[in-house]
């Protein structure tokens, strides 16, 4: 039998995966969702057919997602997560013994239960003690916290569905708004690569630098994502990633990564010229 | 049985094309096949339902079939005797009901805050006004309703008008007491119309303020396609029992198109059924997004979102809570500058801006996540835009002095002079000013030394100001007597 998995990265580009079986499929009140299991990818979460991750590769979004900001500033002690129903950020953070506290705010219980139910791999950590969920809109969410929160990482989907308020101003705004003077505002921020991804990553980081006086951008590599070549926003109050930075902090807490290290953390605000360009071209829109 | 899940129209135009007629009527992009650019612009099945009357899809100005099975549910659905589907917008609705009441000569009773489409029916057909004080809350800035006191007083002063016109409700949702003016209207025989142009939906919700028809109206305005889910332009004239129907649709046929579009007859159709079958349940939600919206902006630092609260019995008899009202004084913005920077700033177009005020319509097509995007960017508003309070126009309500009818002012040779120097002339043009949503002067009123002072004030405020032949509207049209 042939059973694949396909999304397409553009209108003129499919990406595929042989599915082994399907685990799980429901249409919430917000999206269509999905878990599958592979050969080479082991169990895959997609939401409305877009891949969000598999249990092969996630390591890289969720290192870089969590580690960069924390080794930034290692006095991080209260966090909130938005989106990231999946739980994998929320894994990374709880290996900290200096967070204190999280908030995760996931639209779609669905998602959530259906990842505890079967991508332990990623959910495993919703139930520390350390975290709190919440099931709303995240925009709703942060509009009244003042000055909460050192660290927010917005692990949305992409801006075409019910993540799209997650990519507007007056988000970033509010969450301008919730973080302490210290704070920093980490976002997954598109690929360069495709127009559609492009043009959400421009719009984003154009609407973050114009409230941030920190602002930059970061990249992985990760291989089911559409390019393979994912970016991350970075915005910050006080602290530099790179100039205030200091790689033995972090290797003295003795975490093990397994994409993460701190020569990678300085080598990954490396962008490609054309990355660049394109960004330059964002605050020019 | 009810047959409102039916769609006469719409079910008429799928059948033709199934039947694959060829065509050697009009339009002549003959249903996109000639006009690729046409098709790749609004897409295949849109353009292939832009069709012509036929014997299979009826006449709008002399309907028998399917066009009028879609008036008869119509009115069905709204309460009404008979119900017209007008495709020339609820400019064209609100203008047959006066042209079929009033003839040249004829006064027709209404507040001052009518909407100019009125105004211009006057012009056309002749109609002599008699304005009744809307009452300003000095507040908010914002014109009001008809209180049925005034009305009675109108109708005693002036036994021999032949119709009164009511907004249910204003566009910042504010109603009169319509039943009460109902029935002061016929114990006076004259016939009561509204203009419901804001109102569509209080035909289908619950809790919602009471609609014309329910109120014993005798015609209504309906803007199916403001709150209703009916394609722009798309509206429906209903008509009450003490109607002749048939005239009133010789009325319309006087100036309606003879090439009614399909696609928003099609609309009025669609939207009609979703209507019927859906309505309380939309409207639940639209009442209770408005409300949680109401509870929410209310907590944001500087904006007052206002409702329920401003109901005095008089000329605020009642209000549409689905109209998110905004006060913004105490943010230091005018309503417009809130209205610039949530277009310009966040990729929000609400519905307008005043001095004051800001209006967001909340209706079928709304969601949840719509809401908190505006919520949250009001809260930044409040957070990034704030400065001090700022003070509120004040505006006393000025009592128009009618010298001739709008029709013949309009029509009168005339001299345009600049504004400060017209004092005692009369207008032949209409001048607005937003806020508060006013006419200042309208064809034939008399222009006193308050009214110039007006202007100059209004504008020195920064009301945007419409209607003259001037754009800048520092000159004025006066009839040479």
């Amino acid at each position: 039998m042939e059973l694949w998995y396909t999304e397409e990265h553009s209108e003129n580009t499919r990406f595929s995966i042989r599915v082994d079986k399907q685990l799980f499929s429901e249409q919430s009140e917000f999206q269509r969702v999905d878990i599958f299991e592979a050969k080479e990818f082991g169990r895959f979460l997609t939401l409305d057919g877009l891949m969000m991750l598999t249990e092969k590769d996630e390591f890289i979004y969720h290192d870089m997602i969590v580690h960069v900001p924390i080794a930034t500033n290692p006095n991080i002690k209260n966090v909130l997560v938005i989106g990231a129903g999946d739980g994998g950020t929320v894994r990374e953070l709880t290996r900290y013994a200096t967070v204190e506290h999280i908030d995760m705010v996931e639209i779609d219980k669905m998602v959530v239960d259906s990842c505890m139910k079967y991508l332990p791999q990623t959910a495993c950590k919703l139930t520390d003690p350390r975290v709190s969920l919440y099931f709303e809109d995240g925009l709703k969410f942060v509009r009244d916290k003042v000055g909460k929160y050192d660290l927010i990482i917005v692990d949305s989907t992409d801006p075409f569905g019910p993540g799209e308020g997650l990519f507007t101003k007056e988000f970033y705004g509010n969450c301008y708004k919730a973080l302490t003077e210290e704070g920093i505002l980490v976002n997954q921020h598109e690929c360069p690569y495709y127009e559609s991804y492009a043009r959400s990553m421009k719009r984003a980081h154009k609407r973050i630098r114009e409230l941030f006086p920190i602002t930059c951008v970061y990249q992985a590599h990760i291989p089911t994502y559409p390019s393979g070549h994912w970016l991350f926003g970075f915005a910050s109050k006080k602290f530099d990633p790179i100039n205030d930075f200091d790689a033995k902090r972090w290797e003295a807490i003795g975490l093990k990564t397994k994409y993460y290290n701190t020569e990678l953390h300085k080598g990954c605000f490396a962008i490609p010229t054309y990355v660049k360009d394109l960004l330059a071209e964002a605050d020019d829109e | 049985m009810t047959k409102q899940d039916e769609t006469p129209i719409y079910d008429a135009l799928q059948r033709y094309i199934k039947n694959r007629i060829v065509s050697f009527d009009v339009p002549g992009h003959k249903q996109g096949k000639g006009h690729k650019a046409l098709v790749d612009a609004f897409g295949a099945k849109c353009v292939s339902m832009d069709l012509n009357s036929s014997k299979p899809l009826d006449n709008l100005t002399h309907p028998t079939g399917v066009i009028r099975k879609a008036e008869e549910l119509a009115a069905e659905a709204f309460h009404a005797a008979r119900a017209f589907l007008i495709t020339n917008g609820t400019t064209a609705a609100v203008q047959n009901m006066v042209f079929s009441c009033c003839r040249a000569g004829d006064k027709i009773i209404l507040p001052r805050n009518v909407h100019k489409s009125v105004i211009n029916a006057m012009v056309i057909c002749g109609a002599e006004p008699v304005y009744v004080n809307p009452g300003v809350n000095p507040e908010l800035g914002i014109s009001l309703g008809m209180s049925a006191a005034d009305v009675r007083e109108a109708v005693a002063e002036n036994p021999s008008a032949k119709a009164i016109l009511i907004n249910n409700p204003t566009y910042y949702g504010v109603c009169s007491d319509i039943k009460e003016i109902v029935r002061i209207t016929h114990d006076a025989g004259m016939l009561a119309l509204a203009d419901e142009a804001h109102g569509t939906h209080l035909y289908f919700g619950d809790g919602l303020p009471v609609s014309a028809m329910e109120a014993g109206a005798d015609m209504a305005a309906v803007s199916v396609h403001k709150t209703g889910g009916s394609l722009t332009q798309s509206s429906i004239l209903l008509a009450g029992a003490n109607v002749d129907a048939e005239a009133l649709r010789q009325t319309i046929n006087l100036t309606q198109t003879t090439s009614g579009s399909y696609l928003l007859m099609a609309s009025l159709d669609i939207a009609r059924r979703n209507l019927f079958l859906n309505g309380k349940e939309i409207f639940k939600k639209v009442c209770d997004m408005a409300s949680y919206a109401r509870t929410e902006v209310n907590k944001i630092p500087g904006f007052r979102a206002f409702g329920r609260d401003i109901i005095d019995g008089g000329a605020v008899y009642d209000f549409d809570v689905t109209k998110l009202s905004i006060h913004t004084r105490d943010v230091g913005l005018a309503g417009i500058e809130v209205y610039d920077i949530l277009r310009d700033e966040f990729g929000i177009q609400i519905e307008f801006g005043d001095i004051g005020n800001i209006l967001a319509i909340i209706s079928v097509g709304d969601r949840e996540l719509e809401i908190e995007r505006l919520l949250g960017a009001l809260a930044e508003i409040s957070r990034r835009f704030a400065k001090e309070p700022m003070n509120m126009l004040d505006h006393e309500y000025i009592d128009p002095i009618v010298a001739m009818s709008p029709q013949r002012a309009f029509y009168a040779p005339k001299r345009a002079m600049p504004i400060k120097d017209s004092l005692g002339r009369v207008s032949s043009e209409l001048v607005m000013a937003y806020p508060p949503g006013i006419p200042i002067l309208a064809p034939g009123e008399r222009i006193t030394a308050e009214i110039i002072d007006y202007v100059r004030y209004a504008k020195e405020k920064g009301c945007v100001m419409t209607g003259t032949k001037d754009m800048s509207v520092e000159n004025i049209e006066t009839v040479e007597e």
